[in-house]
C-alpha cells in the first residue's frame, strides 16, 4: 500500500528520492524524540516532587504542561557566554560531540516489525561504537572550559564511562549469544517464541528471565554510563557545582542537557529491546506493537528517575569497584553458564 | 560519479588533512583529536570497502578506548611547545629516512601485482551473509589455534602489566567492602535506656520569655 502510493513520487523525484526519504525518516525519528526529551524533564521533576512530597512544577499552563517549551525558550533566550581563558573552538565543539552520538544510536533501534531507519546486520557493534565516543563531548567540554571543576569532572566521567562500558559490552555478550545475531530486529525475533510464549506468556520467553544477572548488570551499567545518580559523581552538585558544564551557559548548556535527556530515552529503548522483548506483547491475546515499546521504555525510564530519588551517591571508588570487581567476573562467568547451557540438551534456544 | 566515490574522496580528503595536522598542530591536544578524526576516516573507508566489522571495530577499540585515555594523558601533561620545537632541524635527517623507508613499503604493498600479490584473490561472500559472520567462522574454524594463541599472549601481557605497576606499600590506607557490608547495627549503635527527664516549664535559665 505505501509502496503503491510512494511510487509515482520515486518516479518524479529520480535519483534524488532515497536521500529525501531518509531525510524525511530522520526527522520522524528526532522531532517525536526532541518532544519526549522535553516532557521528560517535566515527568522528572514531577515524580521527584512526588516522591520527596512535593507539589512539582504546576505554575506555566494547565497542570504545569508547558514548563518544559518556558525552560527552551528560556535557555534559547540566555546569552552564550564563552570565559577568556577557553579554548575557542573546542569550547563550542565539546556540546555538538556530545549530542550527535545520542541523536545518532537511534538509526539502528527497530521501533516496530520493520520500523526502523537502517536495519544492518551489525546493529549492536553500531551502537557499542557510537556510543563509545559520547564521552569525548565530555572530556573536550572539561578541557576547553580551562577550569578546574570541569576538568576535574571531565577526569571522572572519562575514568567511569571506560569502565561501565566493558561490563556494558560483556553482558551484551550473552545477549548476541542466545539470539546469535547482531542485527537488533532479529533479536527481538528471538524472544518471541519459546515454550512460555507458546503458553501466551510471552513476557516470560524475554530474554531478562534466563539472563536476569546479566540483565541487572546492564541495567545498572546503563545508568552509571549515563553519569546519573547514584553514578553522577561527574557532575556532583555539592562536589564539582556541574563537573564539565560549569561554565556553560543558553543554549550550549541545554545541548549538554538534551544530550543527557536523549541518551537516558536511548539506553531504556536498548534495554528493552535487548531484554524486554522490544515490540512484543507480554502476552498471547494481545497484538504486538509499537506501543509496547513505549510503555517498557517509559517503565524503564521511571525506574531511572525512581533511583535517583531514592539512593545516596556512589564514592568513586565504590563505583570503580562496582565495575570492575562485581560486574565484570559476573558477566564473564555468566557468558560460560550461558555457552554451556545452550550447548546442553536442557537448552531452550533452537 | 556515483556516491560511493564521492564518499571515498571525501573521506580521504579530511584523513589526509587530519593526518597532516596531527603533526602541525601547534596544541598537542588539537594534535590528539585529529588523529581522532583520521581514525574514524579511516574507519569510514573501511566501510566502503565491506569490512564493516573492522571499521566498528576500530572506532570501538582505537576511537573509543585507546584514544580517550591517550588523551586523558596528553591533557595533563605540561608540555613546553617551545622546548619541543627546538631540535627539529637536528633530527630532521633521522625522521626522513624513516618516513622515506614507510614510503617505499608501501609502494611496495600498493604495486603488489609485480609481486605476484593477485596469486590471492580477494576473498568473496556469498550473498546475504555479513561480513562479520564470515569473519567469526573463519576465525573460529581454519584459525582458531593462532587466534586463541594471540589472546593467551595478550593476556600474558595484561598481566605483565599490571605487576610491573603494581607497588606494595605498607603506609597505604585502603578499606575492605566485605568488612563494611558486614557491619551490623550492633557494631556501630548502642541503645541506653534511661529515665525520662521532664523539662522545666516554658521559661529559660534565665527566667526570660517563653522559648
Amino acid at each position: 500500500m505505501m509502496n503503491a502510493f510512494l511510487a509515482p513520487v520515486q518516479q518524479w523525484l529520480g535519483p534524488v528520492f532515497p536521500l529525501l526519504w531518509t531525510l524525511l525518516k530522520i526527522v520522524l525519528i528526532l522531532v517525536p524524540l526532541m518532544l519526549s526529551v522535553a516532557y521528560l524533564t517535566f515527568w522528572e521533576r514531577k515524580i521527584l516532587g512526588w516522591m520527596h512530597v512535593r507539589i512539582g512544577p504546576n505554575r506555566v499552563g494547565p497542570w504545569g504542561l508547558l514548563q518544559p517549551i518556558a525552560d527552551g525558550l528560556k535557555l534559547f533566550f540566555k546569552e552564550v557566554i564563552l570565559p577568556k581563558v577557553a579554548d575557542r573552538k573546542l569550547y563550542f565543539v565539546g556540546p555538538v560531540l556530545a549530542i550527535a552520538p545520542a541523536l545518532a544510536m537511534w538509526a539502528v533501534i527497530p521501533f516496530s516489525d520493520g520500523w526502523v531507519l537502517a536495519n544492518i546486520d551489525a546493529g549492536v557493534l553500531y551502537l557499542l561504537a557510537i556510543g563509545s565516543i559520547g564521552v569525548y563531548g565530555i572530556i573536550i567540554a572539561g578541557w576547553a572550559s580551562n577550569s578546574k571543576y570541569a576538568f576535574l569532572g571531565a577526569m571522572r566521567s572519562s575514568a567511569q564511562m571506560i569502565s561501565y562500558e566493558v561490563a556494558m559490552g560483556l553482558a551484551l555478550i550473552s545477549v548476541l549469544m542466545v539470539s546469535s545475531s547482531l542485527n537488533l530486529s532479529a533479536i527481538v525475533h528471538g524472544q518471541a517464541h519459546g515454550y512460555f510464549a507458546a503458553q501466551g506468556m510471552g513476557f516470560l520467553s524475554w530474554n531478562w528471565l534466563p539472563l536476569l544477572p546479566v540483565f541487572a548488570v546492564y541495567l545498572i551499567s546503563g545508568v552509571a554510563e549515563l553519569n546519573r545518580a547514584p553514578f553522577d559523581v561527574v557532575e556532583g552538585e555539592s562536589e564539582i557545582v556541574a563537573g564539565h558544564m560549569v561554565e556553560y551557559s543558553g543554549m550550549s548548556f541545554a545541548m549538554f542537557f538534551l544530550a543527557e535527556y536523549a541518551n537516558m530515552i536511548l539506553v531504556a529503548a536498548m534495554v528493552s529491546v535487548f531484554f524486554l522483548g522490544g515490540w512484543l506483547s507480554p502476552v498471547g491475546f494481545l497484538p504486538d506493537g509499537f506501543f509496547w515499546l513505549a510503555v517498557k521504555i517509559s517503565a524503564v525510564l521511571f525506574f531511572f528517575l525512581w533511583i535517583r530519588a531514592t539512593f545516596p551517591r556512589y564514592r568513586y571508588d565504590q563505583i570503580m569497584r562496582l565495575g570492575w570487581k562485581v560486574f565484570v567476573p559476573l558477566t564473564l562467568v555468566w557468558i560460560l553458564v550461558v555457552g554451556v547451557w545452550m550447548m546442553s540438551p536442557l537448552t531452550i534456544w533452537k | 560519479m556515483e556516491f560511493t566515490t564521492f564518499l571515498f574522496y571525501l573521506f580521504a580528503a579530511v584523513m589526509l588533512f587530519s593526518a597532516l595536522r596531527v603533526i602541525t598542530a601547534r596544541n598537542p591536544v588539537h594534535a590528539v583529536l585529529f588523529l581522532v578524526l583520521a581514525f574514524f576516516n579511516a574507519a569510514g573507508l573501511w566501510l566502503l570497502l565491506q569490512a564493516e566489522f573492522l571499521a566498528i571495530a576500530l572506532i570501538m577499540v582505537y576511537v573509543g578506548a585507546v584514544m580517550v585515555l591517550f588523551l586523558f594523558v596528553v591533557m595533563m601533561l605540561d608540555i613546553n611547545i617551545e622546548r619541543l620545537r627546538h631540535g627539529f632541524w637536528e633530527h630532521l635527517p633521522l625522521g626522513a629516512t624513516i618516513g622515506a623507508i614507510m614510503v617505499v613499503e608501501m609502494a611496495t604493498v600498493l604495486t603488489g601485482k609485480y609481486f605476484g600479490l593477485s596469486n590471492f584473490p580477494a576473498h568473496v561472500l556469498p550473498v546475504g551473509e555479513s561480513n562479520t559472520k564470515a569473519l567469526a567462522r573463519i576465525l573460529f574454524t581454519d584459525y582458531v589455534y593462532p587466534f586463541e594463541l594471540a589472546s593467551v599472549i595478550l593476556l600474558v601481557a595484561i598481566i605483565a602489566a599490571v605487576m610491573l605497576t603494581l607497588r606494595q606499600r605498607k603506609d597505604t590506607k585502603g578499606m575492605r567492602p566485605s568488612d563494611q557490608v558486614a557491619v551490623k547495627r550492633s557494631d556501630r549503635l548502642r541503645i541506653v535506656a534511661m529515665a525520662s527527664e521532664s523539662e522545666s516549664p516554658a521559661t529559660d535559665s534565665k527566667g526570660g520569655a517563653p522559648l
